[in-house]
């Protein structure tokens, strides 16, 4: 299907054009979602999508599905109580890196115990664009930031660590330059009956790329292309992993997911009567 | 009609009120003193197929409860006081996207961690304005563990009629009273499910009222695909910076309750006919306050109870009529005098009113109450 179709098939066209900066990349990370729920063929009447507060979480109301625009951080526990009370349902959380980790963390780290059949898709910026960028938990120590004016001097989160320690059963990392890569991604996350977790590592050439003098767009997305390396090929050339970040499918491994242990209870209670 | 009697806590008897009304998800995190209810909707939800989750902290608790409400299961989380205030900001999300909950608040000493296992009636006024900015709020209000059953079910009624999180609002010492209960009573109550959509999907505006000012709402997942966003937003659902917008959403947010407050509100008049002094008291406080209006009666002084069982919206024009008909009004309540001043902003112009309160983790003293009006009285 051609982008155009695509567009025409899935998006609200009268909400668009979005409200993004030129030169972000959170526009390429909405289409790689789009892209692998066409090639899966979901059933967009179950397909909700789930949103926090942020740059990223303006995703949901270009899309037209079920479609939930939350509070700050709050998007998984929504998702949760929505899954939960009708497991029938394809349910898909877009977020940011402050809205899952730093406001909403504690309940990005809790769906991921679980084990619960959502797909998150966390487009990383690094920053917090909505707001005018501040430092986020995954801005780097050392970069600068609108309250980061000397410099952050906070350590920042790997997410992708954080989603596979908490327990997810899917997890991986790509960036808004490896678009075909992200959306194969997102493909096999959805395909997970169980929490998957995907970290999109976008570009703010707006915020986090001016105070840090990162270049323009291009150099930016130029850096989400020469400044990763696949897990595959580090493992070859470890020294290649010293200097980059990894991406790749870093976790696969399905695990019973939370509502069918819950429909368990249900049968067995059920049988009882 | 047979009755069916069973020895019931009020904690218990709200979620049996819950499963009466058709409640099948409750998403919840502990606190005392709410905790059975969390406790029994676990037990007893998986077994008539719904479902409950405890989730990690109170915020997700209300936002659960609103995800499960949106995917057109009826839907209930309790909490207490600490617990209350951090369920305010959804709270208000369910306001302006309008997704009928209900929300149980078992009352305890504040602030802060208070006095966890006290009675206290100290978040009257966090109901009606715990959550940022104005919005529509009903909140109720029973005395006895019969009634938390039976308004309980009216609690479901309101919000899924009116498409808003109605708050019910408990005290400890009912929660954790046991009363003889009749279940048969839920025959009498008729049980409300929200408006649904019946045109096609495509022709669909989820936030276009109809002559009632209500909505009808689609169940996510029923091939409705709509937009629900906590901006202010237009009849489509998609968020508008447009002041018109803006005020055509508060008004009619208001307005389905302001305008629908006969259908709403409901109050106890109790020995009022020929009273010259009334109490207003709710809750635990309105039990002690009747023993007083009944040592008061036997004296011959001519005292009597107005006892609001809906507490918000006010029952502005009922406790109007009452200070017409009244020389003094004593409002009689747990904290420091919440709805004292309500009571006093309507009813000051044609009759005294004055305040009795206790704030100390304490029970209203019948006794203290029947001393302090007595010498209000003299």
């Amino acid at each position: 299907m051609t982008t155009s179709q695509l567009v025409h098939q899935y998006f609200r066209e009268e909400k668009l054009p979005h409200i993004w900066c030129p030169g972000c990349g959170h526009g390429i990370i909405m289409h790689a979602v789009i892209r692998a729920i066409d090639n899966l063929k979901v059933d967009t009447d179950k397909l909700c999508i789930v949103s926090g507060i942020g740059c990223s979480s303006r995703a949901s109301g270009y899309m037209n599905f079920n479609t939930l625009h939350t509070t700050h951080g709050r998007a998984l526990a929504f998702a949760t109580g929505l899954k939960m009370a009708n497991p029938e349902l394809e349910v898909l959380v877009l977020t940011g890196d402050g809205d899952a980790s730093a406001i909403g963390g504690n309940h990005l780290i809790h769906a991921a115990r679980r084990n619960i059949d959502i797909t998150t898709i966390a487009f990383n910026n690094n920053i917090y664009g909505m707001t005018g960028g501040q430092y986020s938990p995954t801005t780097c120590s050392g970069d600068y930031g609108t309250t980061a004016p000397y410099g952050n001097i906070d350590k920042p989160f790997d997410l992708c660590n954080l989603a596979q320690s908490a327990g997810a059963s899917y997890v991986a990392r790509s960036t808004a330059y490896y678009a075909k890569q992200l959306t194969g991604f997102i493909e096999n996350a959805i395909k997970n009956k169980g929490f998957s977790f995907v970290e999109a590592v976008s570009s703010c050439p707006t915020y986090y790329g001016r105070k840090n003098r990162k270049g323009d767009a291009v150099a930016m997305l130029q850096h989400l292309k020469e400044g990763f390396v696949d897990i595959k090929i580090a493992e070859k050339k470890p020294e290649l992993a010293e200097s980059k970040i990894l991406m790749g499918e870093f976790h696969n491994e399905p695990e019973e997911e939370y509502t069918d242990r819950y429909q368990q209870i249900i049968d067995l209670l059920s049988k009882e009567k | 009609m047979s009755k069916t009697y069973k020895l019931l806590q009020g904690n218990e008897a709200c979620v049996e009120g819950a499963i009466a009304a058709g409640m099948v998800f409750y998403a919840g995190y502990p606190i005392t003193p709410s905790t059975e209810i969390a406790e029994i909707a676990s037990q007893k939800l998986p077994a008539i197929g719904g479902h409950f989750i405890q989730m990690e902290d109170e915020i997700a608790g209300m936002a659960a409860t609103l995800g499960g409400a949106l995917a057109g299961k009826k839907s209930m989380t309790a909490t207490s006081g600490p617990g209350f205030s951090l369920k305010q900001e959804n709270l208000g999300f369910g306001c302006i996207a309008e997704i009928p909950c209900v929300v149980v608040n078992v009352q305890r000493g504040g602030p802060s961690t208070g006095l966890p296992t006290s009675p206290a009636q100290g978040d009257i006024m966090q109901a009606k304005w715990g959550t940022h900015g104005d919005h529509p709020v009903i909140a109720l209000y029973p005395n006895s563990v019969q009634e938390i059953y039976d308004v309980t079910i009216t609690a479901f009624n309101l919000a899924e009629k009116f498409r808003t999180p109605v708050i019910l609002l408990l005290d400890e010492i009912i929660g954790h009273m046991r009363e003889k209960v009749d279940l048969s009573s839920k025959e009498s109550i008729p049980i409300v499910d929200r408006k649904r959509p019946t045109c096609p999907p495509a022709e669909y505006l989820p936030y276009k009222a109809d002559d009632d000012m209500i909505p009808a709402m689609a169940d996510f997942g029923s091939g409705y695909k709509y937009h629900v966003t906590g901006l202010m937003h237009d009849v489509t659902g998609f968020p508008s910076n447009n002041s018109d917008v803006s005020l055509d959403l508060m008004n009619r947010l208001i307005n389905k309750i302001d305008c629908n407050k006969d259908e709403i509100i409901r109050y106890e008049s109790f020995m009022l006919e020929d009273a010259e002094v009334a109490f207003v008291a709710f809750g635990a406080t309105s039990r002690a306050t009747k023993e007083v209006v009944i040592r008061l009666r036997s004296e011959g002084v001519k005292a009597g109870l107005f006892r609001p069982i809906t507490i918000w919206p006010l029952a502005e024009s009922q406790l109007k009529e009452l200070s017409e008909n009244v020389d003094q009004i004593i409002v009689a309540e747990m904290n420091m005098g919440q709805y004292f001043y309500e009571v006093q902003r309507v009813a000051c112009k044609n009759s005294s009113v004055s305040f009795y309160g206790r704030y100390d983790g304490q029970p209203l003293n019948p006794d203290e109450l029947y001393d302090y009006t007595k010498e209000v009285l003299s």
